[in-house]
């Protein structure tokens, strides 16, 4: 008798307060796009700068715009996807952080694989390539 | 006793969920969800370029084919049609459809500058002879490139028809959850060109 009732109440109490918090946050701020904007320009700029003129060495410099790139992507999802950990009553993180790790395993895998298999069919290539 | 307590269970068993879920409730995680989706197909492209994207075939690699300034301006125009449509939806959100209106047709116009320069690149690389079927290389580049193009094309489309629909219906709430739709997708896809302009143009600039 109890349990579902309460059950009850909860989502009651649960509705209303999820959707006055969705209308609060969901669309960010003029500020919060301006910060946004201003991040994602310099973090645009600088990797861009560091091409065009290489004064570090090649390896820093990949590892550098990788980084900057990794930054950028968590300030857009920040400022300009509204991403928190509440939203949709967390389930987008989670889909997100999922997504993240599916990702993160096909791309490294791929590639990890991949080079691999490049680097052990050397022999039959450099064949095919002078045949 | 029982007798009524068996009824009113049922009742209160279909009532709980019901009144809270109005229509449209579950759009928003559900367009989530596509996108995190099209993430993976992003993904799949990302990983296919990465494995071909040193196979030249003997044609010209990265470094004689990619024009960094462009790129550079490609990238402030998306980077601009994300703040802009930003301020769509604030304008939204207050209810201003004129100001709603008029930054996403200066979201659709940075949006078309971008697809502009795009397709020029594309055309350009195709009439050097550097086109998808010349190598592996070009073949993932055009792949993955073009399919972020196909996206924000749709994308203006979308656009487009919400214009009209804004304009013909004002800002009601199907309306604005369909703004909410399209600025998750539009602000994804400058998310995944972040990925393009670092690993396709900037990392093969350096090899």
């Amino acid at each position: 008798m109890s349990p579902p009732s309460l059950h009850t109440a909860g989502h009651v109490e649960a509705g209303p307060q999820d959707h006055a918090h969705d209308d609060e946050e969901s669309h960010g701020s003029r500020k919060g796009y301006w910060v946004g904007f201003a991040l994602s320009a310099v973090l645009t700029a600088i990797p861009f700068w560091l091409v065009m003129t290489l004064t570090l060495g090649k390896q820093a410099t990949a590892l550098l715009i990788m980084a900057f790139a990794a930054v950028q992507m968590v300030v857009h999802m920040i400022f300009f996807l509204h991403m928190n950990r509440r939203a949709e009553g967390g389930w987008s993180i989670m889909a997100l952080l999922f997504t993240i790790v599916i990702v993160g395993i096909a791309l490294s895998g791929s590639l990890w694989v991949m080079y691999h298999m490049n680097a052990n069919m050397m022999p039959m290539q450099a064949a095919s390539d002078m045949g | 006793m029982t007798a009524p307590v068996v009824p009113l269970d049922r009742d209160q068993f279909h009532l709980a969920e019901e009144p809270h879920h109005p229509e449209g409730s579950s759009t928003m995680l559900g367009f989530w969800l596509y996108l995190m989706s099209d993430c993976l197909i992003f993904a799949m492209l990302f990983a296919t370029y990465g494995v071909l994207g040193t196979s030249y075939a003997g044609g010209p690699g990265p470094k004689e084919l990619f024009e960094l300034p462009l790129v550079a301006v490609n990238t402030a125009m998306l980077l601009f049609s994300s703040i802009t449509y930003g301020f769509a939806m604030l304008s939204m959100t207050e209810g201003r459809r004129g100001a709603t209106q008029g930054w996403l047709a200066v979201t659709a116009l940075f949006g078309l500058a971008f697809i502009g320069i795009e397709l020029y690149e594309f055309t350009h690389l195709i009439m050097e002879g550097a086109g998808p079927q010349r190598s592996a290389f070009l073949s993932s580049f055009f792949t993955l490139v073009g399919t972020h193009g196909l996206h924000v094309t749709f994308g203006l489309i979308w656009l487009v028809v919400l214009m009209v629909q804004v304009q013909m219906k004002g800002l009601i709430p199907a309306n604005r959850r369909r703004l909410m739709c399209l600025s998750l997708f539009w602000h994804f896809l400058d998310v995944v060109w972040i990925g393009v302009f670092t690993f396709v143009y900037l990392m093969g600039m350096l090899r």
